[in-house]
């Protein structure tokens, strides 16, 4: 926070290092950073896994997110989970921590840079068709586009287009507004207050980190169901 | 009065403005879908997951709209084009 002048509103403008035009911001490094923890972090859990009780908890703490993961999946998109669970999984647990370690100090979420946000919209909107086509085929995805009638072609690719902005900018919306407004009550009253305002930016961070994979799933699960064809089974 | 105050003056004024309306429509939307989602998980508690996640989702939508006064407002108030291009004057 500190690292961020007031009228920053990303963090792209905070230049850590620069080598001729070769610049490397806020932003930047702190992706960086956090795919080195999760990289680090995952392979130390996954080094030694035990299907024997008294496993490290650390192990129990993933599973339990894999798991919440791949039923969430199951429930929502109504087919196998684990297709999808590598690029969901990633996209939760990257703006989720992303999001929570807002708490440490000197530390600006790269969620919070526009360039990030449209980054991930960037990779579902390139996800949908590629799991439309890996499903049913190019013939079989593309008629989607024609479903009722020809005529509703313009609106359905302008419907990709838009659905594809809101999901960039509403998540860097609610992370850079959680940001400035933490950076401005701090400013004004800095005492006690910014702290709920903190509180209240997490709860924000880990919903909209749901929102954003569970949206991410809907908009693939919609694009790889057949139209009138076969209803996947239900498991529950 | 001047260029500079003129633009300082608008540009505070329209960032208010933008950010009051476009607080009211949404805030009186999630209502309605919150309210209907407590009444559905009332008559069929059965069904509290499929529905809190569908409410999630809606309200995930609605919020955009809020969020793009937001984002507005904010660019209006720390990034604003005008008031770069007047002050460099």
């Amino acid at each position: 926070m500190d690292i961020m002048t007031l009228e920053d509103i990303s963090p792209d403008a905070v230049i850590i290092w620069q080598w001729g035009f070769v610049k490397v911001n806020a932003t930047l490094a702190f992706t960086w950073g956090l795919m080195a923890l999760l990289t680090i972090g995952s392979w130390l859990v996954t080094r030694r896994l035990s299907p024997e009780p008294g496993f490290s908890r650390w192990q129990n703490l993933l599973e339990i997110v894999v798991e919440f993961m791949r039923q969430q999946i199951r429930e929502v998109s109504q087919q196998d989970p684990d297709r999808y669970l590598p690029f969901i999984g990633t996209l939760f647990v990257f703006i989720l921590v992303s999001n929570i370690l807002t708490v440490a100090p000197l530390y600006v979420p790269p969620t919070a840079s526009l360039s990030t946000t449209a980054a991930f919209a960037i990779c579902v909107f390139v996800a949908v068709p590629l799991y439309g086509i890996m499903n049913q085929g190019v013939r079989g995805y593309l008629k989607r586009y024609v479903e009722p009638t020809v005529f509703m072609l313009p609106f359905h690719v302008m419907g990709e287009f838009s659905r594809t902005l809101a999901l960039a900018v509403r998540l860097f919306g609610n992370i850079m507004s959680g940001n400035k407004i933490a950076a401005i009550l701090l400013a004004v009253i800095p005492l006690i207050f910014p702290v709920f305002m903190h509180l209240l930016g997490l709860l924000t961070g880990v919903i909209q980190a749901y929102i954003f994979a569970i949206l991410a799933l809907v908009y693939i699960a919609s694009g790889t169901r057949a139209h009138g064809g076969k209803e996947p089974e239900t498991r529950r | 009065m001047d260029n500079m105050t003129w633009v300082a003056i608008v540009s505070i004024f329209t960032a208010g403005i933008t950010i009051g309306i476009g607080a009211i429509g949404p805030a009186l939307g999630e209502g309605r879908a919150v309210a209907q989602a407590l009444s559905s998980i009332a008559q069929q508690p059965d069904e509290t997951n499929t529905i809190t996640r569908n409410l999630y989702i809606g309200l995930a939508m609605i919020e955009s709209t809020a969020i793009y006064c937001l984002v507005i407002s904010m660019i209006i108030l720390f990034a604003n084009p005008f008031w770069n291009y007047v002050t460099q004057q």
